[in-house]
């Protein structure tokens, strides 16, 4: 599996482990310590234009190498090391005074390089696949509370005789809620599949809390289409209401704004903070740390969760890149290999299935509720 | 409604959950003669209600607002005719362990009929629970204290205490209004309410956020002793020789830290 290239954690390794690398080679041509910084800088001077060059290119042909196979994408990599190699030294050999130096020994270093990185990637993602894996089991410790599910059976019992509608419409929302939290759950899903998973949840929350809850929903400017871990949102609803409603005598509001800003996509999290609430904090922070963990395994550094607690107000803001095709770590992820079937399917036709799988029984997305 | 009839009394703080109970308890009147008497949605207003409308049974929810099941099942015991409490849970397993080890009744929600009428053809044979055994169910600390006054019972909310004095057979709870006798043990009050107390004599736990400083006195023996001032009540209280530290330890917090 190739890195994701457009990755802001990817290209942050790639330039430190080059320049690291660097580094080291002018340490060994050069024993004295006055020299060094010399050497060094000369080194640097070369090599940082040339990776520059070759990181904006391969960014820009990213999403077409990750529908190659693996051994054509390195073939592309190489070519593109090559042809960046050609027109970097070109454009030294003319623009600056001096030798160039030899054109076939920069290559050879380039292409060194980009070999060793890519099997250092493709150690880091065998490393982390099976924790991808985990993921999935993770999402499902975050899984609802007990409490939760019993409570909400009742409710639907007290509605099956005078109200059976009611009831009928409670039960598909619950077995959607549970279809999410029981299936895999590596895969990214839809922004719009998550929020409706939320509105169902909280359709149920209201239906045993009645005028307690009050639910504002602001996401008439997100990215519908944005893919994003599936079950990011609902643990953190979960604990809003569960630390935020439910301990309060008064009624109660949790808020959730949901936009895209500046490539970015932006979730913010509010519930009041009942002066009897404090008591059960550590149970928050398991789903807190439960969601941080995988917005980390899919996105690494480009995502962050923080949380602060005002006088009155807990507040979690989220923050994705907006992405609307999967990465190449998860598409390819040598796990999901065993799910397809055994026969009559190739390698490229796994590959080439739409990069988002449709939710059963969600609504259109978009659509929102209440 | 025959004259027998078991009267029964619900808490939850989910309205689905009461509506659910009194159509399980409808159900079970062709089997025994039962009225629901009232319902609430805390403990305190359950507390509020069974004074004038008495009831022999009490199906409580265990995590509610303002005042759990738990710490109303406490309360009940000082009321004239302490009815029989049966809690009800969705899912609590440390609670239920507990319940088991006391055997303290309890019913899972959803609540089956058949278990609720074999539970209700207990009542008349079972007595109220034992404090104690209340007190060793985990629960957070009560947050109000109850006394009996004209064999009503008067809730004084715990942050309302400015300080509790053991004297003779009673314990004198002290607000900024007023004055009330509590029955019981002053080392029990001081475990289960814990920091919220500092204990500044043999017979005296003061609640930290109330203190307002400390002063020292000069006795007519010629001894030297602190007092402790207090926020809303003009009285100061000694500290005791052998709780001297505290002077040290409770000027050293920021007065409102001790609140938290």
């Amino acid at each position: 599996m190739l890195p994701d290239l457009r990755n802001l954690g990817t290209i942050l390794r790639i330039l430190s482990i080059v320049t690291g690398a660097t580094l080291v080679v002018a340490f060994a041509r050069e024993q004295r310590w006055s020299a060094l910084i010399d050497e060094w800088i000369g080194l640097t001077s070369y090599v940082v234009p040339y990776l520059l060059a070759e990181l904006v290119l391969l960014a820009l042909i990213a999403p077409r190498l990750v529908r190659l196979p693996y051994r054509h994408g390195v073939a592309a990599i190489a070519v593109a090391t090559i042809a960046v190699g050609v027109a970097v030294h070109a454009a030294f050999a003319r623009l600056l005074p001096g030798d160039a130096g030899s054109l076939l020994r920069q290559l050879v270093y380039a292409l060194g390089a980009a070999a060793l990185l890519l099997y250092y990637f493709h150690l880091r993602i065998k490393a982390l696949s099976p924790a991808i894996a985990e993921a999935r089991l993770q999402a499902l410790q975050a899984r609802i509370r007990p409490h939760f599910l019993f409570n909400s059976i009742t409710a639907v019992l007290s509605l099956i005789r005078r109200e059976p509608q009611r009831a009928e419409t409670a039960l598909e929302d619950m077995a959607d809620l549970f279809r999410v939290l029981m299936r895999d759950n590596r895969e990214l899903t839809p922004l719009a599949a998550e929020v409706t998973l939320c509105q169902q949840y909280l359709d149920l929350e209201k239906l045993r809390l009645g005028e307690r809850l009050i639910v504002d929903w602001n996401v008439k400017s997100m990215p519908a289409d944005a893919l994003v871990p599936p079950l990011v949102l609902q643990p953190l609803l979960e604990n809003a209401v569960y630390h935020g409603i439910e301990p309060a005598s008064t009624p109660g509001t949790v808020s959730i704004n949901v936009f895209l800003s500046r490539g970015e996509v932006h979730a913010i999290l509010k519930n009041p903070v009942p002066a009897s609430g404090r008591r059960h904090q550590s149970g928050n922070k398991m789903a807190l740390e439960n969601v941080r963990e995988r917005l980390a395994l899919h996105f690494d550094a480009e995502a962050s969760l923080e949380s602060r607690v005002s006088r009155d107000l807990y507040e979690v803001h989220i923050r994705m890149p907006y992405r609307t095709v999967m990465p190449a770590e998860v598409v390819a992820s040598p796990q999901s290999a065993p799910r397809a079937p055994a026969h009559g399917v190739g390698r490229e036709a796994r590959r080439s299935r739409a990069p988002v799988r449709p939710l059963h029984g969600m609504p259109q997305t978009g659509a929102v509720r209440g | 409604m025959a004259e027998n009839a078991l009267r029964v009394f619900i808490v939850d703080d989910e309205a689905p959950a009461r509506r659910r109970l009194r159509e399980l308890l409808d159900d079970c009147t062709g089997a025994l003669p039962l009225s629901v008497v009232g319902e609430a949605q805390h403990g305190r207003e359950a507390l509020d209600l069974l004074q004038t409308a008495p009831a022999e049974l009490v199906l409580t929810d265990i995590h509610m607002p303002d005042m759990d099941g738990i710490e109303l099942a406490r309360h009940l015991l000082k009321l004239q005719h302490p009815p029989v409490v049966i809690f009800t849970t969705a899912f609590h397993e440390h609670a239920l362990q507990a319940f088991e080890v006391n055997a303290v009744d309890y019913l899972v929600k959803p609540v089956r009929v058949q278990r609720l009428l074999s539970a209700l053809q207990k009542v008349p044979r079972l007595k109220p629970m034992a404090s104690d055994k209340l007190a060793h169910l985990p629960s957070t600390a009560r947050r109000f204290l109850s006394v009996t006054e004209r064999s009503r019972v008067v809730l004084v909310p715990v942050e309302d205490v400015v300080y509790l004095k053991a004297e003779l057979k009673y314990i004198t709870i002290r607000t900024r209004e007023r004055e009330f006798l509590l029955e019981e043990s002053l080392t029990r009050l001081e475990t289960e309410f814990g920091a919220r107390f500092v204990r500044v004599h043999r017979n005296c736990l003061v609640a930290r956020e109330h203190i307002r400083g400390f002063e020292r006195r000069v006795g007519n023996d010629g001894d030297a002793h602190w007092e402790v001032l207090l926020n809303g009540v003009l009285e100061t209280l000694p500290v005791s020789r052998r709780q001297q530290f505290v002077v040290r330890d409770v000027g050293r917090e920021p007065v409102n830290g001790a609140a938290a």
